[in-house]
């Protein structure tokens, strides 16, 4: 891993007028790293995702993000257009209903081809054939390229998500309840999918989830929110086996055994 | 009639609209012109026909004419058609302006749907009625999202709409209101002129512009500006059209209207442009099916 953190969060708050969203949270994101975010619903984790994936404006806090020209910039005082090119070549935002993420008016192939396109591909050929390939590599069938997520299952649409994401390439990827909504199988197979990839192209990742098994699969670390407030932090297994904090300790004890 | 007859009636104003009013427009229309391509908003007024039947292109029409203009108004590329004819006759009645179906002649032309076959001069206005004026409307339905995707120049999405035509129909199969990038900046929906048409925008001599009455916008392209029709670099841009001559005046080089003639297959392919036409035949030209 690098010495440079690849994101660096500092103090990151958001008030939703008396209300706190999420307050004062820190961490680094190192290269290759990926971080889960747990608590229960209304814990402030979709708020700080939203926050530094730019989708929400904090009203404190600095998000660095070490970019590949110009080295590490504060994201939420660069400038817009700067922001939202970030979110189509280095970042990656997947949604929890696939839905929010995809245009579902639009074939899968032209999903897929959407953000080669906003970075400049003109050349249909070489757009397709990515998207092609990228089908492939999130076991959808090439056959479908021409078909429209609405008449994908639900387990596909999330797939098609992650292929339309990653294709550019991105170096981090928000993911907000990735598996959310899906049944157990699917899930597997969306973690099994997710693991390689992350795996295969060094990506970092932040994955925002109340599955606790999701995040002793996936991530490396992990952060335990409440009422707006990191509780706990650590290793993923450090604080799943050994966890310190109240609620932490009723967070894993709350899960159902077979 | 002229101008001062009309003012001894103090309910009458020269072109219908006020004169607040066209000054109004005429403030859209001018930045416009200093922002090609780019949507200005404007306070539509209230006109006496039905949104879509121009409410937008009158407007405009009726900011720009002065008593000296000669006024000539196109359908589809035809002077006779209904719409055509009524709002020739509406500014012949509150305008007082002489009309004309000659191109040539013409100082303001009205259009929906086309660009005369004639080249036009520096000294022709040309007012599209447009419909729907947001190019992404249809691929982005939040205005407020497509307005910052203008100012942000993220135009990707113009090219998934032209990627799905390629993916369903194995090439460009958008034929109208076929969208173009005015001087590298912002992307402009023609109006629904016929792809045919969309080269005669490009480095036009004239003053193009467009009025959108129901979605208050005005857009423009001042004389000589660079408009190029997006495509793929493997599907470049094909400003198609039937493959057949007029049958009235034989021309290989206007765009052709398909008129069916009985119920046992029979077509006639005749020139949209009816002025052209007609032109043509006064010269002399004659096509298969011409009498």
């Amino acid at each position: 891993m690098s010495d440079h953190p690849l994101l660096s969060v500092t103090g990151v708050t958001k008030r939703y007028g008396a209300h706190i969203g999420c307050a004062d949270v820190s961490f680094d994101l190192y290269p290759g790293e990926v971080l889960g975010i747990v608590g229960e619903s209304g814990s402030g984790k979709s708020t700080l995702l939203n926050c530094l994936a730019g989708h929400l404006a904090p009203d404190a806090g600095q998000v660095v993000f070490d970019t590949r020209g110009h080295g590490p910039r504060d994201t939420i005082t660069m400038s817009e257009p700067e922001r939202r090119m970030l979110g189509r070549t280095d970042w990656a935002f997947v949604h929890q209903h696939a839905r929010d993420g995809l245009r579902m008016g639009v074939s899968a192939g032209g999903n897929v081809g959407e953000r080669l396109m906003a970075v400049g591909a003109r050349h249909y050929g070489d757009i397709r054939g990515k998207a092609a390939d990228w089908l492939d590599r999130v076991e959808i069938d090439t056959d479908r390229i021409d078909d429209r997520p609405s008449t994908f299952s639900g387990g596909m649409q999330q797939r098609l998500q992650i292929a339309r994401n990653l294709v550019t390439g991105p170096r981090l990827v928000f993911m907000d309840e990735p598996t959310g909504g899906l049944d157990v199988s699917v899930q597997a197979r969306i973690l099994d999918l997710l693991r390689g990839l992350v795996r295969d192209m060094g990506l970092s990742a932040i994955i925002v989830t109340h599955d606790l098994a999701v995040v002793r699969l996936l991530a490396d670390r992990l952060m335990v929110m409440k009422s707006g407030h990191v509780v706990e932090s650590g290793l993923t297994d450090q604080v799943l086996d050994d966890p310190q904090h109240g609620y932490t300790q009723l967070l894993v004890s709350s899960v159902l055994q077979v | 009639m002229t101008v001062q007859d009309y003012q001894a009636e103090p309910a009458y104003n020269f072109a219908y609209l006020d004169e607040q009013t066209k000054r109004m427009i005429r403030r859209a229309i001018l930045k416009g012109l200093a922002v090609p391509g780019y949507q200005v908003p404007f306070a539509s007024r209230e006109m006496p026909m039905p949104y879509g039947w121009g409410t937008g292109g009158v407007q405009v029409s009726a900011a720009v004419l002065t008593p000296d203009d000669r006024f000539k108004v196109i359908d589809q590329g035809a002077d006779d058609t209904t719409n055509a004819v009524s709002i020739r006759s509406f500014f012949e009645r509150t305008a007082g302006v002489e009309t004309t179906t000659k191109t040539a002649l013409a100082s303001v032309i009205q259009t929906r749907h086309r660009i005369p076959e004639a080249a036009l001069t520096e000294d022709q206005i040309l007012v599209y009625q447009v419909p729907i004026p947001e190019p992404l409307r249809f691929l982005e339905p939040r205005e407020s999202e497509t307005r910052k995707m203008h100012s942000l120049e993220e135009y990707g999405l113009m090219h998934v709409k032209l990627y799905e035509d390629i993916s369903r129909h194995g090439h460009i199969a958008t034929s109208y209101a076929y969208p173009v990038r005015v001087e590298g900046r912002y992307v402009m929906d023609p109006s629904p002129i016929p792809k045919f048409d969309n080269p005669k925008l490009d480095d036009c001599p004239a003053i193009q512009l467009f009025g959108a009455g129901r979605e208050q916008r005005i857009y423009a392209l001042p004389p000589y500006t660079k408009s190029v029709s997006l495509d793929f670099e493997d599907h470049p841009f094909d400003p198609s059209k039937a493959a057949h001559p007029c049958g009235l005046c034989g021309a290989e080089d206007s765009y052709l209207d398909e008129v069916i003639l009985d119920d046992k297959g029979g077509r006639l392919f005749v020139c949209s442009d009816t002025d052209y036409c007609e032109e043509r035949q006064a010269q002399g030209h004659r096509g298969k099916d011409a009498a």
